[in-house]
């Protein structure tokens, strides 16, 4: 038998390795478009956003649409830009805190304990996410209304706490990552639920928590939040960047400065989460 | 089995049940700030959604309750329909299981990849889905006119005499739209499966290398696959609603409405009559038979995924 050599994984061919290199390769062209389309279009002078034939690189880089788009946002709004970028963000950073907080711990028991109503209340929530959202936005309004909810974040923030795909993604991995002889051992030492939930569950799911966070942050970042926020102060920024870019043809330029402007912070969070799943390598795996 | 006694028995019943919920009362204590947000933000709209389905409703009056009128008239007298539910049957029976195997596979590929580019590979394959609106680009690549990528090439390369109205005419629409939707479908589902395959333990893989597997594939099979069940369950129901749910590029691509109806899926259906025709009655009809297909589509699933390794 081979020795397992450190740095190489055992069962892997050469000839495997090259193949899978030049099939990600090959695809990976066709699913890196967009960003690569985005990251051009946005350096594009005018002239060049409407060549024919069109070309997909930029030749002559320039920054004239960033200028563009932050002269529009400062002309057109009657609030300022960095207000709608600070409602952005606020409301991104309380939404996805709160959601990973409560859909942990809503998961944790779920999926470690069965209580009467458990399986009932669990299946509700991936029906739940079968049910198409066109038709609930006149119900969700008038339970908004009801609340006295509109036109404040509550609106936005608090039905995204309960979204149902993170308690699924949650419940999934705890059931299948965390030994149920730890919990236990756990109690035998005498933990409280409390500090099983912080001390070991959160860490052993950081993959799970870091994949969360990259949807939320993208569910919340996108939503121009139009449906329940009418003061102008209150709105989001996808709003204000809708607002430059619907201004037709003579805004392609800071339309397409707007698209990847919108796109930079959950690109930041991308890459810092993924890269933190991918070190945080199963090399640690607790043994049953 | 006596009157007293069957009583007795509920009580009993009753009893053990109350004492089950006294002690797990720590559990209901850690569900509870979901379970109200949940019930209150998602469950009650399903429920008065349903309930509009059995209404005629057109948003300014108070519903009115008409039965079944709405789901007879769908099925026996909405031409329309018969065509959105063909093509999102379609849409779905393609972009479904072949996004969702797709988005394993690539997940699978990437995590052979070494540590330091797979941060960066797994942001080239989920592009599509975190540039949000970008898929609007393609509209620009298939735009009938002589700009449009595809025919600006396929003319300069002599394959094709004149641009092709490829949004607009029915024969390229369904086409470009399962294109569009296979290229977005690495979302959800490819994220967790990827987060998933970094929580399967080392030890087991080192334990089958001792135990004789020899190539990936028999790793993938007997290892990798047995320990990512609950992530492809996960998968599965995000693969299932995505592409049943099929409505913004149809609409964005193809317009709305659609040459002869001819990219009409169920949601741009109920879009339609829905915000244009002000009648939520109807709309939730078809919500609700939508959901329907769903649900039994997603039961047929986990029965087979249940099976998967033993």
């Amino acid at each position: 038998m081979k020795k397992i050599k450190a740095g190489r994984q055992p069962n892997r061919s050469r000839a495997g390795d090259v193949g899978v290199a030049i099939v990600l390769i090959i695809f990976g062209c066709f699913f890196a478009f967009p960003l690569v389309y985005a990251i051009n279009a946005a350096f594009k002078p005018l002239d060049e956003l409407f060549i024919y034939p069109p070309k997909l690189f930029v030749r002559n880089p320039t920054t004239d649409n960033f200028s563009d788009l932050f002269l529009l946002l400062n002309k057109t709004g009657v609030v300022t830009f960095t207000r709608y970028m600070f409602n952005s963000i606020f409301v991104t950073a309380v939404g996805t805190a709160g959601h990973i907080l409560i859909a942990s711990m809503a998961a944790y028991v779920l999926s470690k304990y069965r209580f009467p109503g458990s399986r009932l209340f669990f299946s509700a929530v991936t029906v739940a996410l079968m049910f198409t959202g066109y038709v609930l936005s006149i119900p969700n309004y008038l339970i908004m209304a009801k609340l006295g909810w509109t036109d404040t974040y509550l609106a936005l923030i608090i039905p995204a706490f309960a979204s149902p795909m993170g308690l699924f993604l949650m419940k999934q991995f705890m059931e299948s990552s965390i030994p149920d002889v730890l919990i236990e051992a756990a109690k035998i030492d005498g933990a409280k639920e409390s500090r099983i939930f912080w001390t070991i569950v959160m860490p052993l799911v950081k993959p799970a928590i870091l994949t969360l966070m990259i949807f939320s942050i993208q569910a919340l970042w996108n939503n121009a939040g139009t449906t329940f926020l009418y003061r102008d102060e209150l709105k989001m920024l996808p709003f204000a960047l809708q607002t430059v870019a619907a201004g037709g043809v003579a805004r392609t330029g800071a339309g397409s400065a707007a698209t990847l402007f919108m796109m930079i912070i959950p690109l930041v969070c991308f890459i810092l989460a993924q890269s933190n799943i991918v070190e945080t390598m199963a090399s640690s795996g607790i043994k049953e | 089995m006596s009157y007293a006694n069957w009583k007795a028995g509920k009580k009993r019943q009753a009893h053990f049940l109350w004492k089950d919920i006294k002690d797990h009362r720590t559990c209901y204590a850690f569900l509870a700030p979901y379970a109200i947000i949940f019930t209150l933000f998602y469950i009650a709209p399903v429920i008065v959604s349903i309930y509009y389905s059995f209404t005629y409703f057109n948003v300014l009056q108070p519903p009115r309750f008409i039965l079944f009128q709405n789901y007879i008239n769908l099925i026996l007298a909405d031409d329309i329909f018969l065509t959105a539910v063909k093509n999102t049957f379609l849409i779905a029976a393609i972009t479904g299981p072949v996004g969702y195997i797709m988005a394993f596979i690539f997940a699978w590929l990437i995590h052979e990849l070494p540590r330091g580019i797979r941060a960066i590979a797994v942001l080239v394959f989920y592009a599509p889905t975190i540039s949000g609106q970008v898929y609007l680009i393609w509209s620009f690549i298939f735009s009938g006119d002589a700009y449009g990528y595809a025919n600006a090439y396929l003319v300069e390369w002599g394959i094709m005499d004149n641009p092709v109205l490829w949004l607009t005419n029915p024969q390229y629409m369904m086409g470009i739209v399962i294109v569009v939707q296979l290229w977005l479908s690495l979302g959800a589902g490819f994220l967790s499966f990827i987060a998933g395959l970094n929580t399967i333990p080392a030890d087991q893989y080192e334990a089958g290398y001792v135990d004789g597997i020899r190539n990936r594939w028999q790793e993938l099979w007997y290892i990798t696959l047995p320990n990512m069940k609950s992530m492809l369950m996960f998968g599965a129901v995000m693969a299932i609603t995505q592409s049943f749910n099929t409505a913004d590029v149809t609409m964005n691509l193809c317009g709305f409405p659609s040459t002869d109806y001819a990219a009409r899926t169920i949601v741009t259906h109920l879009i339609d009559y829905g915000s244009y025709r002000f009648e939520m009655g109807y709309a939730s009809a078809i919500a609700t038979v939508l959901f329907l297909a769903m649900y039994l589509c997603n039961k047929f699933i986990q029965k087979a995924l249940s099976r998967l390794g033993t």
